[in-house]
């Protein structure tokens, strides 16, 4: 398994961009579906990063989805719980729960809510409480490490998470553990709960390489640069990786994308045949 | 990593004057690990001071400091979790349960993973005051669901918690005792049980109801109040949760008189939950409630603060003797 394992790290498929796309525009027609009828849904943080989605599912992560428990899958880590709507997005678009399930997205009753428990197959971590993602993904790549188990870990983490302290309690720790099998993929939206993010997070990219992170940066909506970030940083050299994401809100949908106070989108019910729409036009 | 080699001792109060074990929690966790190679041991730079440096000495490659970061500390704790290990992690229990408190509860409880978590220094128990002394651990560490909570009172009594915890599902809450701790027990006749409550003493006048190191002083003191005439029986609650609500309700209900002993501050703790246990049956009668007041306390040596907060011997005796 080793040697299969590092010849898929070393020399992956050639990434098909177009197949990848497709993956992104279900996993988008399935956060849209979700939220439909809702009136409300954390819809533009998913949209937003439903190519990185595409990219990690149907290229990056070894899972099986037959077996959301298989001991030797990659782990992916979803720190921002509210990201759930992208999350069972992709987890139907993958085959771990169904389709049809996802009507129920934040329902009274629906093992769906709008911040993410691990009882979902697929789903590593109980989410919602940010900052607490990293750590986590330390301590996986950590035992995986000790144990000479040859998976990675990938944690996704938001622009917001950067204001929590714990952050970087964890990356000072992956660096100095040498986890060179994690990557965190950090999500630069732009926008947290009042609005813009306020604090001084720049230059992100920095501050994950003085924290001794092999790092890039990139279009987190490019799924071609993405493909490209994520060959970049295959190598293992003892550092921790990051992947430094700029993503629009609402990538997709014209409408949403334009709209300034994105956090948390509240749609008329009659609206929601005209994003699709959008969507589609999009594609 | 670099670190101090373990000394006997290192870490430690005031020498006991009985029988005592040095670090009776770093030695048995080295011993279980022997046997149970999916335990890792975890620390917040404070090996040294929780006994935690035997197991390191021995299991060098299970050994992990995460540095000053105690949030982190039970954030890598949860994760090797969920990866089959069974971690058991030190560091003070100040900095475990208001620094690290939505960590110990969202990171692990919710899950019910197997995060073993040893808290040092709870309750007056150093000179060091109010940032250092956890006083108030037991009635945070309550409100936090699916979490079971152990409060050992000697070194056999620990020996045995450190092996049991690690087949207690989910996650559990030890408040640990450190350096040379005192030998009450009989090894070869206690047995902790998660849940169960035990008698240390029989008696017909007096009936004490305490956990963690309070039991090894009212075991103490109650030789001196038979001596003046009263004859105390002791329970010693090791679980405060789950509570043996009935062992403590009948033990209660066969003396005039309760007293209740805990290093914690009056509210939240053992006083609190005896009284629930007592109420809820429709039982009342006189309680003595030895505790700590709720306020950070000064600096200074441990007799004094003892004395000076109604920990010292002659108050144990008022509470015994007077029942007040």
């Amino acid at each position: 398994m080793a040697t299969e394992m590092a010849a898929r790290r070393n020399a992956p498929e050639p990434a098909d961009v177009t197949e990848l796309s497709r993956r992104a525009l279900n996993i988008r027609r399935h956060i849209v579906t979700e939220a439909r009828g809702k009136g409300q849904g954390y819809v533009a943080q998913g949209l937003g990063v439903a190519d990185l989605l595409a990219v990690l599912y149907f290229r990056e992560l070894r899972l099986d989805p037959d077996n959301a428990d298989w001991t030797a899958r990659d782990r992916f880590v979803l720190s921002t719980g509210h990201y759930s709507i992208a999350m069972y997005a992709v987890l139907a678009e993958y085959g771990y729960i169904p389709v049809d399930e996802l009507n129920t997205y934040g329902m009274a009753g629906s093992r769906l809510p709008m911040s993410t428990f691990d009882d979902v197959p697929g789903i590593e971590m109980v989410g919602g409480s940010l900052g607490h993602g990293l750590g986590q993904g330390v301590g996986m790549a950590l035992a995986a490490k000790l144990d000479g188990r040859d998976l990675r870990v990938i944690v996704e983490i938001s622009d917001g998470e950067l204001q929590e302290g714990s952050t970087w309690e964890a990356a000072m720790s992956a660096a100095t553990f040498n986890l060179d099998q994690l990557v965190v993929a950090i999500d630069c939206n732009g926008i947290q709960a009042d609005g813009p993010v306020t604090t001084r997070i720049e230059p992100v990219a920095d501050k994950w390489r003085a924290f001794g992170f092999d790092t890039v940066e990139v279009d987190g909506n490019d799924i071609s640069k993405l493909c490209a970030a994520f060959d970049a940083l295959r190598e293992f050299n003892g550092l921790p990786k990051a992947i430094v994401m700029r993503t629009v809100p609402g990538k997709g949908i014209p409408t949403l994308e334009a709209r300034e106070r994105a956090h948390f989108v509240r749609t008329e019910a009659g609206e929601w045949d005209k994003l699709s729409a959008e969507l589609e036009r999009s594609w | 990593m670099s670190r101090p080699a373990f000394t006997p001792g290192m870490g430690e109060i005031a020498a006991q004057a009985g029988p005592y074990e040095a670090a009776p929690f770093g030695h048995a966790l080295a011993d279980l690990a022997d046997e149970r190679p999916e335990i890792v041991g975890l620390t917040a730079d404070m090996a040294k001071y929780t006994d935690l440096l035997p197991f390191a000495d021995r299991h060098p490659d299970r050994y992990i400091n995460v540095g000053m970061a105690e949030q982190n500390l039970v954030a890598v704790a949860a994760g090797m979790a969920r990866m089959d290990k069974i971690p058991y992690i030190t560091t003070y229990g100040v900095f475990l349960t208001r620094r690290a408190l939505d960590f110990i509860a969202i990171a692990c409880a919710h899950s019910n993973l197997p995060v073993k978590i040893f808290s040092n220094m709870p309750g007056l128990v150093n000179g060091l005051g109010g940032t250092h002394q956890s006083t108030e651990d037991l009635a945070i560490m309550r409100s936090v669901p699916d979490l079971t909570i152990i409060d050992p009172c000697d070194a056999v009594e620990l020996r045995q918690v450190v092996r049991a915890v690690a087949d207690i599902p989910g996650t559990v809450y030890v408040r640990n005792i450190r350096g040379n701790v005192p030998v009450l027990l009989d090894p070869d006749t206690h047995r902790f049980e998660l849940g169960t409550a035990r008698h240390l003493r029989e008696g017909a006048d007096v009936g004490i109801v305490s956990t963690g190191t309070m039991s090894g002083r009212a075991l103490d003191v109650a030789e001196e109040a038979a001596a003046k005439g009263v004859d105390a029986a002791i329970l010693h609650v090791a679980t405060i949760k789950p509570f043996d609500a009935k062992a403590v309700a009948d033990f209660c209900a066969s003396f005039p008189r309760i007293v209740v002993m805990e290093n914690h501050i009056r509210s939240g703790g053992l006083g609190t939950l005896v009284i629930e246990a007592l109420y809820g049956r429709g039982a009342v009668k006189p309680l003595a409630h030895v505790a700590l007041e709720d306020r950070f306390h000064e600096c200074g040596p441990q007799d004094y603060l003892e004395t000076k907060y109604g920990f010292d011997r002659q108050r144990l005796l008022e509470a015994i003797v007077e029942g007040r």
